[in-house]
């Protein structure tokens, strides 16, 4: 299993190689002749009103708390299914609950309008 | 120095210096993004240990999600993205003196135990048993009632948040 | 650990970063000429025989055009960011079974570079890594629209990435193990996609979701957001957003022909004599490119979704819709047991 990781991460330096490659090329080949009109921020041809980085909306904080809870369960169920087939019935059943918990927290979210888009 | 050791101080020296960076990074996204990294190198430690479950849990679970939530939370606080003061408090020589002590106890608690100076153990052929590990979380016999508090707790945070950001809605 | 094994490893990781590199310019040509079939027009047909050269002449003009970088932006950052999009969208091809262990050269050679014990799981981390780079592009670049689409963009993936996660657990359940070459290997006789069609429609539409492709392009919707995240990149580092989409695109297609297509399996296919086992490659490639057809058949033909409608579809019907498709299967599993 440990050289399985290494191949991976043998492969994860060679697929850096790759873009960093076609950027220093780009970076040497490329003109280089900026001016403040071309470097300037584009917003439909008009002066920039206000600043990019502005507060965003709760709503993208509770879709990724929401998303957290969810991911977390979804992990802790892949070794049960793994081992599924092994299981006794109330181990199966062990695993249907925790389903049905997360089920609960699902509708608990809808009902509270957390899911909706304002 | 074997390969191993050398790509196992790499990793370590990737994990330190951005854990550092975390706290120096002036601009609270920079930290952010240093922090990803910081958990990143965790995920190859558990990759050098051969403990794929790990791996895949860390960069799954910390980078994918908590990680995006603490970007999502330094958003939208939009006053505090910048931080232009002094970065150390007054009384940062009394912090530093307890960092030294904690590390120095740990230092010396590691070196009593014999185990530091053998090579790890190596786990099965084909890494660690997740047949196993799927049968411990949910047999009666093991740990099953703390598998199914945690989704319980899991839904109670979640409650929670939903809780504390519908609040803040009506107030707005 | 000797010689032969380490260069055996540098040439099949080597083949892939060619293959998914080749494989990204000529999807897009496949998928201009397609379009073009598609709305009455010829497409690009110039350069070259039937228009083979140009991704080529596409390349080499991206690669000589200026490079900005806007005012007040962060510039480490903007050019970081296209590099982190392209490499999830790489590695992520790390655990896909190409074959069967074949002799080459004398040697018992598997084509596949990591069978990862926990494969479907190292899917799962790739992708919910893949956000960074388009959520840092979005913010890096100061700009209101690439903001904005950086933003869509990663609470569309996180939605959609709950219903993709439990549509994973399926193949699970039914293969008994998480790595990708045990789960083609018991698809041997009959592929899951027969077994659990839901699962397998519902993987489908989260995986166009995943990948930012019509009718889920919202990051992107010129109407509204002009290039979305993009909005400021220009030559190479465009390029590259491009091809992690495109490369995206293809790893995508494969893994859904592994898990549910029977991968490199096809009926009769491996009784071939002689050349049978080495066919397995082929297969996967046959079953990539139909469904790289069919990203290309629904952009064609479907209009985009409004965002608040995308998220509702993600969270209140996909997300129960795939909770409800693992539960059929573990209840045909355990009638079968």
């Amino acid at each position: 299993m440990l050289t399985a990781w290494l191949y991976v991460g043998i492969f994860l330096v060679v697929a850096v190689l790759l873009p960093a490659v076609a950027i220093a090329l780009a970076g040497i080949l490329a003109p280089k002749k900026s001016n403040p009109i071309k470097t300037s921020v584009y917003e439909c041809g008009i002066e920039v009103v206000g600043p990019a980085r502005v507060q965003i909306k709760a709503q993208y904080y509770i879709y990724a708390m929401v998303f957290l809870v969810f991911d977390v369960e979804m992990v802790l169920l892949f070794p049960w299914a793994v081992a599924f087939k092994q299981l006794p019935l109330f181990a199966v059943f062990e695993g249907i609950l925790f389903l049905l918990i997360l089920l609960g927290g699902l509708f608990y979210a809808w009902r509270k309008g957390a899911l909706e888009w304002f | 120095m074997s390969a191993f050791q050398i790509v196992f101080l790499l990793i370590a020296l990737l994990t330190l210096f951005s854990a550092l960076m975390v706290v120096f990074a002036r601009k609270t996204i920079h930290s952010a993004f240093w922090l990803i990294l910081a958990l990143f190198g965790v995920a190859a430690t558990f990759a050098t240990l051969a403990a794929s479950f790990f791996v895949v849990i860390q960069v799954a679970v910390y980078i994918g999600a908590i990680a995006i939530l603490i970007i999502f939370t330094v958003m939208l606080t939009r006053r505090s993205m910048e931080e232009s003061g002094d970065q150390l408090l007054p009384g940062w020589g009394w912090a530093a003196l307890v960092v030294l002590i904690v590390f120095g106890g740990l230092v010396f608690m590691l070196l009593q135990w014999q185990g530091i100076f053998q090579p790890p153990q190596v786990l099965t052929a084909g890494g660690e048993n997740l047949e196993n590990l799927g049968m411990a979380l949910v047999m009666p016999d093991r740990y099953v009632i703390p598998f199914e508090v945690a989704s319980v707790l899991l839904v109670a945070a979640m409650i929670g948040a939903i809780y504390v950001a519908g609040d803040h809605k009506k107030r707005s | 650990m000797d010689g032969a094994m380490i260069l055996e490893w540098v040439l099949k990781s080597v083949f892939i970063l060619l293959f998914m590199t080749a494989g990204f310019a000529y999807t897009t040509l496949f998928e201009r000429r397609m379009i073009a079939k598609f709305q009455a027009r010829i497409g690009p047909n110039r350069a070259g025989p039937w228009g083979l050269l140009q991704p080529v002449a596409d390349g080499l003009k991206l690669i000589f055009k200026e490079e900005l970088i806007p005012a007040h932006a962060d510039k480490v950052m903007f050019v970081l960011a296209p590099v982190i999009t392209v490499i999830p969208s790489l590695i992520v091809t790390a655990v896909v079974p190409w074959g069967g262990v074949v002799d080459l050269f004398g040697r018992k050679v598997p084509l596949y570079l990591a069978d990862v014990n926990v494969g479907l799981l190292y899917i799962m981390a790739v992708t919910s890594i893949s956000v960074y780079g388009i959520t840092l592009a979005g913010w890096a670049s100061n700009n209101k629209y690439a903001t904005l689409g950086g933003l869509r963009s990663t609470a569309q993936m996180i939605s959609y990435e709950i219903a993709m996660g439990f549509c994973f657990v399926v193949p699970v359940l039914l293969a008994g193990s998480l790595s990708l070459v045990d789960i083609v290997e018991a698809q041997k006789k009959i592929w899951f996609i027969f077994l659990q069609p839901g699962a397998a429609i519902i993987l489908a539409i989260t995986m166009y979701a995943e990948v930012n492709r019509a009718p889920f392009d919202m990051p992107e919707a010129e109407q509204e957001l002009t290039a979305g995240y993009h909005s400021e990149y220009s030559g190479m580092k465009f390029a590259l957003f491009f091809m992690a989409e495109y490369i995206k695109m293809i790893a995508v297609s494969m893994i859904f022909a592994t898990l549910f297509l029977g991968g490199y399996h096809f009926p009769f296919v491996d009784q071939i004599p002689v050349i049978g086992p080495y066919l397995g490659p082929f297969v996967l490639l046959a079953k990539t490119l139909v469904l790289l057809f069919g990203f290309i058949w629904v952009r064609a033909t479907l209009p985009r979704i409004r965002y608040d409608r995308l998220m509702a579809f993600g969270w209140k019907v996909l997300f129960p819709l795939s909770l409800l498709s693992v539960l059929v299967t573990a209840a045909m599993v355990l009638l079968v047991k």
